[in-house]
């Protein structure tokens, strides 16, 4: 009956798709699949290719290669205008010259809906962003986050089945941009809709999103939920950018099964085979490693020992973060439960891990923006 | 208030500099109401005299409503041309906008006696002299640069990103030219269009130039008139477009102001 509850998500298919700006390549013969009604993220540093992706879906520019199908459709050709595709972009681009209502039936207006059904659909629109007190102001009298809000209404209005946002809470602070996930999260799921949305903040990618695609110099580095990208990442790139690590580097040998690194003297094992001629490294997450007296070994399936010393400890509630220097300088950061007689800073202990909680990557140059 | 002595030397000098802009406008006024015919001041007598000659000697209401369509048509004529070159101006960005731009507005650096010369010359060839049509072009020519200049005063503030959005939304170029871009740009183009009507009814050099018997505007009217002999009626027809222009762009200022919600 209504407008809001008729279509169903979108299926976008991107077959090696490139974009070149003159001899520099945005965009490196990327391919990605994202189910119909399905929340997908776009997560990767500044300059990665992120938006560059969401304008050649929109539209709003041309592809150099490859093919973008929406749906059954192959919309390389078809005009912006005619993708029927909602954009949400993070500078609002509200019309300062139409009040809140008259925003949000520009779609509607566009579309030749009939006046009656065109206030109905702009009053339910807009109580679902819950702004139904606002419809008669003008996008100056509000503020950042309720024009954000107009700017989702005005978006799905149509019932666009495919829903494009371009990092549409980066201007605004953190408790509101909480506030705002949840209700994006919620229209999603009321909604159907295909959703692609475009972050920086991983935090924001994981409380969002079915699948993520971290994308990394104009290319995707890998696909997949938050649990498999922090659980099995494919490259020390997205181990890195997603979530908190370490790095071990160090001389490996081949083997079978399992690949032995040597590190600061110690020889540590994780699982996987190495290629003999390419680097490799071991990622660590804080939480699978443990911090124990020297001299302790291992016990419980923790065969993994490494020397240090603690450089920092940090007191989190439930839970203690150290900070441990390696004898070859590097550092690993370790997440405990709280111990009743902590180890202080300067003092000498071990790390002990299972091997089979290291995740074996070649070692691709990345480094992590937080790590000291 | 503390009156020390370089706070009441600056009062002192924009005063006088007030009096010296406004002088020759406040003595025109007493003296459309001469009661002799003479253009001395301060006048003699009293008498509504000048006014009765202007409103009633076909030569000086034939030249107002002269000039008074001309500058309707030139306002028209150079706020579509003058739009259209300030968008594309905008658009192409880079080295050739700038050229472009800068031959667009010329017209504004070149003395008038020269731009007239060259007019004249070419309307002599073309026989535009004392046509309609030579008027028009001659004046939309003059008129042209303030248009560019205060749509793309206006343009340089309006943010492309809502045309993107707008197509998103299902909006064709044309509709979003129509919905968005202009409803927003549309102060730059009124005050725009102002100027080439001011532009057009006050020329004077040009249509000196290319005037005839039969069409004749009333600048130059006022021009010949003088010449001729001292009719206070020129001081009655100063006083009128006075009084006039004071209302446009008072009126001007107040649309402006509303305009300007966003
Ligand atoms: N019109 C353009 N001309 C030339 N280079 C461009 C153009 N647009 C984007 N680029 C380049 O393409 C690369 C990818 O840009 P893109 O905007 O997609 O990055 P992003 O992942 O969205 O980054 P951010 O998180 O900062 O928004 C960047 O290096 C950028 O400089
Ligand atoms: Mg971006």
């Amino acid at each position: 009956m209504t407008l809001n509850t008729s279509t169903k998500g979108a299926a976008v298919d991107i077959r090696g798709v490139s974009k070149f700006y003159g001899s520099f390549t945005a965009l490196d013969d990327i391919s990605l699949r994202v189910e119909p009604g399905e929340f997908m993220s776009f997560l990767g540093p500044s300059g990665s290719g992120k938006t560059t992706t969401l304008n050649l879906i929109a539209g709003f520019t041309d592809l150099s290669a490859g093919e973008i199908r929406l749906g059954e459709q192959s919309i390389g050709h078809v005009p912006a205008h005619k993708r029927n595709i909602g954009v949400v972009f993070q500078h609002y681009a509200l019309f300062p010259h139409m009040s809140v209502a008259q925003n949000v039936a520009y779609p509607l207006k566009q579309r030749g809906i009939a006046k009656a059904d065109r206030t109905r659909a702009v009053d339910q629109a807009l109580q679902k962003v819950q702004l139904d007190k606002f419809a008669h102001r003008y996008p100056s009298e509000l503020s950042g986050g309720q024009q954000q809000r107009v700017a989702l209404a005005r978006a799905m209005v149509f019932t666009p089945s495919l829903l494009l946002m371009d990092e549409p809470l980066g201007a605004l602070d953190k408790k509101l941009r909480e506030v705002l996930q949840l209700e994006i999260r919620r229209i999603h799921r009321e909604l159907g809709s295909t959703f692609v949305y475009v972050t920086h903040d991983q935090e924001e990618a994981l409380v969002l999103s079915d699948r993520i695609a971290v994308f990394n110099k104009g290319r995707i580095e890998q696909v997949g939920s938050g649990h498999q990208l922090y659980t099995r990442p494919e490259t020390l790139f997205v181990g890195q950018f997603i979530g908190e690590s370490s790095v071990l580097r160090g001389a490996h040998s081949a083997g079978g099964a399992e690949t032995a690194l040597t590190i600061a003297g110690a020889t540590l094992v994780a699982p996987g085979q190495a290629r003999a001629d390419a680097p490799h490294v071991i990622l660590l997450r804080p939480e699978s490693v443990m911090v124990q007296a020297s001299g302790t070994g291992p016990k419980d399936g923790m065969t993994n020992i490494l020397g240090g010393t603690v450089r920092e400890m940090l007191y989190l509630g439930a839970a203690m973060k150290y900070e441990v220097t390696l004898a070859d300088g590097n550092h690993v950061i370790a997440r405990t439960p709280t111990q009743d007689e902590p180890f202080a800073i300067g003092s000498a202990v071990e790390l002990a891990w299972n091997p089979k909680d290291g995740t074996l990557l070649a070692d691709d140059g990345s480094t992590a923006g937080h790590e000291g | 208030m503390n009156l020390n002595l370089p706070r009441l030397l600056l009062s002192l000098t924009c005063l006088l500099i007030a009096i010296w802009l406004v002088a020759p406008t406040f003595v025109i006024i007493p003296m459309s109401f001469a009661g002799k015919k003479s253009l001395v001041f301060p006048p003699q007598g009293f008498s509504l005299q000048w006014y009765e000659n202007f409103f009633t000697n076909p030569q000086w209401i034939g030249s107002l409503i002269v000039s008074a369509k001309l500058a309707v048509m030139v306002s028209v004529v150079a706020t579509v041309i003058g739009t259209m070159a300030a968008i594309g101006i905008e658009r192409m960005k880079g080295r050739g906008a700038g050229i472009i731009r800068a031959v667009l507005i010329t017209p504004m650096i070149v003395p008038g006696v020269v731009l007239a010369v060259g007019i004249y010359a070419v309307y002599l060839d073309t026989r535009l002299v004392g046509t309609w049509t030579g008027y028009v072009l001659a004046h939309t020519l003059l008129a042209i640069p303030f248009v560019v200049i205060a749509v793309g005063a206006n343009l340089a503030v309006f943010d492309e990103r809502l045309e993107t959005a707008a197509a998103s939304l299902g909006a064709s170029r044309l509709t979003t030219f129509f919905t968005i871009t202009l409803p927003l740009i549309l102060p730059g183009i009124l005050s725009g269009a102002l100027f080439a009507f001011v532009t057009s009814f006050d020329e004077v050099i040009v249509s000196l130039f290319i005037t005839s018997p039969q069409l004749k505007t009333l600048p130059v009217q006022i021009f010949s008139s003088m010449t001729r002999d001292a009719d206070p009626t020129v001081a009655a027809v100063g006083s009128l477009i006075f009084l006039a222009t004071s209302l446009i762009i008072g009126l001007g200022l107040i649309f402006g102001m509303r305009g300007r919600r966003v």
